[in-house]
């Protein structure tokens, strides 16, 4: 398929230490088109920001490809590894770290302009940034100001402002609201989705909050201990999940209706989360899983669609169950 | 503020400056301590290195305002001479630690592993050298072929004396690397020297200036000790340390050959510690 911006096969991340080697990406394949928003969740330590990480290259796999627009992301050097990074950039997390606090906005949101010399003259980037923040919704004049007079909300835009800088056709937004107020996560997804109408846009966006996720993806990848576990559109995964996993989480995402409350088919998982280092054999899900059989912990189950699963999902027993 | 191109940190540190009351009091007076080591005919008309004993112990008078010491060297023309190689011996000593612990500490905190490992441990070594013993030592070996001793003096403290700034300076370059900003800098493809001098540095150097300007006045006591000690200055050299150190035996006869040097020695310090502060400030841009 031709509109596909980034595919990743096998990605594979581990780190070291002293007791193995902790699998935080363990095998990942992802396909993002051109114009979707792919949303992937998943509960803390699951790989999502070590999967951002490789996806930007601030971390190099163990093994796997990365190709964006066909381009494998892993074997480039130099100049080229540069130039193809342009076109994937990363939305961060936490607003009030990612911005150098001894730069004026200005010169962070010029920074990519300055690295990447050749996409503005240096005539024009003065013209470029203010046009960039007057893009995000900020005043252009308050490029001579310094991060900590903005507010969160407007912080987070000045990151989306430097991520656009360079012109991507794919922005890595790793939880780029759960460091906001709930008032300014709508303020700042609705930026997300204008932008990507305006510029055409593909987005990966890593989140735990499952309703964020709902209302701005168009596909959805739900992460277990460095595995996607089941993948598909925001209607079949919420609607129709048929991973237990996925079925679990879906039932803990609040209702805001008291009449519903103890009416709900809520799914109560048991134990923790496996350690990545040593994770259980076969099913990674299964030591928490009430469907768990024997041929679970010997066969490790495939993402693949099933007979009783219309989209991909990685378990034996797969099948669909409303969870509300 | 329609130029927003033009401004920068240190542009904007300087507009702060300008305002900032206290830059200007320890401006003005390191200044004076400085024209004052350049010239100090401007300051005294009187000849440090002439001495009468007849006005051995006299008190402060329109012609010596200080007063006389047991040599009958007039107090204040000597402690005016004196700015300058009490000054050398700080100043040089500081720079030679500043340049040396800035160097070791941020390739410590930057490269990390092995040459962590190496620098720390060389640091550690450094630091568990017993300053003064090993300034007597290594002064007195290098001192014979220079008259007045400041070059051996300024060596031997610079060389030993850039541990702390070392450390301090390592510690924050480690926290300052792992900041998110660095990795989004990263990310858009920086290299490693923008990396270090355009995110790292700057937001490292805090705390390294402020072990830098209390190193100063330490170096100039420091080169006191040793003078008092015979293995700092000799020869022709007037310094507030030798000043000091003569005076001390004296003390209960005539107090004011030790307080005026160091009064002068305690102004200066200071003087470049709220000098250093009001400079650090001005460069973070959250204290503005």
């Amino acid at each position: 398929m031709s509109d596909v911006v980034l595919q990743t096969r096998s990605l594979v991340k581990h780190f070291k230490s002293r007791d193995g080697a902790v699998r935080a990406v363990d095998g990942v394949d992802l396909q993002l088109r051109r114009g979707e928003t792919l949303g992937v969740v998943g509960e803390s330590g699951c790989g999502k920001s070590t999967l951002a990480k490789l996806l930007v290259g601030l971390e190099k796999p163990t093994s796997g490809a990365i190709a964006v627009r066909g381009q494998d992301m892993v074997r480039l050097k130099g100049g080229d590894l540069r130039r193809a990074r342009r076109n994937i950039q990363m939305v961060m997390q936490d607003p009030y770290t990612s911005l150098n606090p001894r730069m004026t906005v200005g010169d962070i949101i010029g920074e990519p302009f300055e690295i990447h010399s050749d996409v503005v003259p240096k005539g024009k980037r003065r013209q470029a940034v203010q046009d960039l923040l007057d893009t995000v919704g900020l005043n252009p004049d308050h490029a001579g100001r310094y991060p900590h007079q903005f507010s969160g909300g407007q912080r987070q835009r000045i990151g989306i402002a430097r991520a656009l800088a360079l012109k991507p056709e794919i922005l890595v937004c790793d939880e780029p609201v759960s460091a906001l107020d709930v008032s300014i996560q709508a303020q700042v997804i609705n930026l997300l989705e204008r932008l990507q109408d305006d510029f055409g846009l593909s987005y990966i966006f890593i989140a735990h909050d499952l309703s964020v996720v709902r209302h701005i993806a168009d596909r959805v990848a739900v992460m277990y201990l460095g595995k996607i576990v089941e993948q598909g559109h925001d209607v079949a995964i919420y609607d129709q999940p048929t991973h237990p996993y996925t079925q679990a989480l879906i039932s803990a995402v609040p209702v805001p209706d008291p009449r519903l409350r103890g009416r709900r088919d809520q799914i109560v998982l048991e134990g923790d989360v496996p350690s990545p280092a040593d994770p259980p054999s076969g099913c990674r899900f299964r030591t928490r899983c009430w469907k768990s059989q024997h041929v679970c912990g010997e066969q490790e189950p495939v993402l693949q669609i099933r007979e009783r699963s219309p989209h991909p999902s990685a378990c034996h027993f797969a099948e669909v169950r409303r969870v509300r | 503020m329609s130029d927003t191109r033009s401004r920068s940190l240190a542009g904007d540190a300087w507009t702060d400056l300008r305002h900032n009351k206290i830059f200007w009091a320890s401006g003005v007076l390191v200044a004076l301590i400085l024209l004052m080591a350049v010239v100090p005919s401007l300051f005294t008309s009187a000849d440090p290195a002439v001495c009468t004993l007849a006005n051995q112990n006299q008190g402060p008078s329109s012609t010596a305002w200080f007063g006389y010491d047991f040599q009958g060297c007039d107090v204040f023309a000597r402690t005016v001479y004196g700015t300058r190689d009490s000054l050398e011996v700080g100043l040089l000593s500081t720079l030679l630690a500043g340049v040396l612990g800035l160097i070791v500490g941020m390739a410590a905190g930057w490269f990390g592993g092995v040459v962590d490992a190496v620098l720390s441990r060389l640091t550690d070594i450094m630091l568990g050298v017993p300053l003064l013993l090993a300034a007597v030592v290594f002064s007195g070996r290098l001192s014979s072929p220079f008259e007045d001793g400041v070059f051996a003096v300024t060596l031997t403290l610079g060389l030993l004396t850039w541990t702390a700034a070392a450390r301090v300076m390592r510690s924050a370059v480690i926290t300052a690397k792992s900041q998110d900003y660095v990795a989004a800098a990263r990310m858009l493809g920086a290299g490693p020297a923008r990396l270090v001098f355009r995110h790292v540095l700057p937001n490292s150097i805090a705390s390294f200036i402020v072990v830098i300007t209390i190193l100063l006045g330490t170096n100039i006591a420091a080169e006191a000790t040793l003078s008092y000690l015979g293995a700092g200055l000799g020869g022709d050299a007037i310094s507030w340390g030798l000043q000091i150190a003569e005076a001390r035996n004296y003390a209960r006869i005539a107090a004011s050959p030790l307080v005026w040097p160091s009064v002068f020695l305690a102004v200066t310090v200071l003087a470049f510690i709220m000098l250093g502060d009001a400079i650090r400030d001005a460069f973070d841009p959250k204290l503005r």
